[in-house]
């Protein structure tokens, strides 16, 4: 089977990034379905990520900045301290509003309004993390035909997301981070 | 009490709603970001514990004090005093030794919410010595956050974060002398905010009404859409002197816009253009 795909959302908070990277180690140069990150950072740190993902993928790795438009083979990295939306022109849009789940970015924020504009054309994935936050994301874009993907809790760093997604609604895959390749590779890209 | 269960809205309520509020108030937020509308009004409706967008929509049309209520739950007044210390820093060190060549300096902080980031600026001027000669313009469109930047009365728990963001600004003194404490508010000196002065002014709908040497604009054009974005943009440039500043929120940017080409960027990552042409 493969999929087809105009963005893939990945969420993931404490523990994710390992599978993230490798994830990009692993996935093959002809992948190029825009991805966005939703990760939950320190506001504080100024950050290196964007760099070290940079280094380890062959995709453009780029931090949003607002109404940057959705581009094939890109990255995207949500800035600490902001939520990240879509808009139906496939920019994006940064937002300063309230924190969900006490985080900004969020990942339900990110998935709801992704899935407002991409419907059956996105993929989700939700990570390792130690926050409720991404499984009601997780099931928006499930009744929005979407496709839904979560980490194996059993595989997970921390597992009380992937498991609080699981409570919320049942996933197309659940997979483990080494699984992800895999699956990542059966997606094919089609315009929104 | 019972938790209330999210509402989410269509597309169409979103646009129905839009309508109703410029046929009705004139007030049209129809070039807003619309996913981040649409959370606004998810949102409204879950703190208000309404049943349904029926029930929103009728409040709205009915009831102009409720009106104003949504009016300012649109408007997200999220900010701190000197937000961005990097940004600040590049404002001490390069732009406010320029405006001091003017005999008499204006400031327009447009969307400045509840005033934080115009007493950062005082306090920047204070400590160059320039205050005294400088007028702060301070805008928003949401009157119950013009009335807190009025006051200058902060949370005084922010304080320590402020603190530290005063130091990575660059600042020297004690951040502590520029408030008095009481309770769990601070009082800022009234010496700073003798030279603000606040007024409504609708970005959507409202003109230039002076000119500046200097203008900020942070975090406020994210809500826009890109069409709006470039109306306002074309608004602050009316209103720039030639060889004035234009400052935007971190993320933010004029490339989208037509008058880009007329700017010219300072200070590479920091969000601070010059007017050159
Ligand atoms: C996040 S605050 C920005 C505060 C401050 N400038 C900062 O960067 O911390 C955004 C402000 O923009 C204001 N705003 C939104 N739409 C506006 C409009 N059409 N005209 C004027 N102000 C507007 C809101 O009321 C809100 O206070």
């Amino acid at each position: 089977m493969t999929y087809p795909a105009s963005l893939v959302a990945i969420g993931g908070s404490a523990g994710s990034l390992q599978v993230i990277l490798t994830l990009l180690d692993t996935i093959n140069a002809g992948f190029s379905i825009p991805v966005l990150l939703v990760l939950h950072r320190d506001p504080q740190g100024e950050s290196r990520l964007e760099e070290l993902l940079s280094f380890r993928s062959h995709l453009v790795v780029k931090e949003v900045e607002d109404k940057d438009i959705v581009e094939r083979g890109h990255l995207y990295l949500c800035p600490a301290d902001y939520h990240v939306l879509i808009e139906d022109d496939g920019s994006f849009s940064l937002d300063y509003s309230e924190k969900e789940h006490f985080s900004r970015p969020s990942i339900d924020l990110a998935f709801r309004a992704a899935a407002d504009v991409y419907k059956e054309k996105l993929v989700g994935i939700l990570l390792s993390g130690a926050n409720a936050d991404g499984a009601a994301g997780l099931r928006y874009i499930k009744e929005r035909k979407g496709t839904t993907v979560v980490q194996q809790p059993a595989d997970a760093l921390v597992r009380y997301m992937p498991d609080q997604a699981l409570q919320q609604s049942s996933a197309d895959f659940i997979l483990t981070g080494a699984e992800l390749t895999h699956f990542l590779q059966r997606l094919y890209y089609v315009s929104p | 009490m019972e938790p209330t269960k999210t509402i989410f809205l269509s597309d169409e309520d979103i646009e129905l709603l839009i309508n109703d509020m410029a046929v009705t108030y004139g007030y049209d937020f129809s070039d807003y970001s619309k996913a981040s509308f649409k959370r606004r009004i998810e949102r409204l409706l879950m703190i208000d514990h309404l049943s349904s967008f029926a029930e929103l929509r009728y409040r709205i049309l009915h009831d102009e004090s409720y009106f104003q209520h949504v009016v300012e739950e649109i408007s997200v007044t999220v900010t701190e005093m000197l937000r961005d210390p990097g940004f600040y820093r590049i404002l001490r060190d390069t732009v406010v030794p320029l405006l001091a060549t003017y005999p008499f300096i204006k400031v327009w902080h447009a969307g400045c919410a509840t005033g934080e980031e115009v007493y950062s600026m005082a306090i920047l001027l204070q400590e160059a010595g320039l205050l005294h000669k400088t007028l702060l313009y301070a805008t928003d469109m949401n009157p119950a956050a013009l009335a807190k930047a009025r006051s200058g009365i902060f949370p005084l728990s922010q304080m320590q974060q402020y603190s530290k963001n005063y130091v990575a600004s660059g600042g020297t003194r004690d951040f502590s002398s520029y408030y008095t404490a009481s309770y769990h508010l601070a009082q800022f000196d009234p010496a700073l905010s003798e030279k603000m002065i606040f007024a409504t002014h609708n970005l959507v709908t409202d003109f230039s009404f002076n000119s500046f040497q200097l203008i900020l604009c942070r975090n406020v054009l994210i809500y826009f859409n890109k069409k709006l974005q470039d109306r306002v943009l074309s608004l602050f440039d009316e209103s720039l002197e030639a060889n004035g500043f234009l400052a935007l929120g971190t993320k933010e940017s004029i490339r989208f816009s037509s008058v880009a080409p007329k700017y010219k960027q300072i200070a590479g990552k920091e969000k601070l253009w010059k007017k050159v042409k």
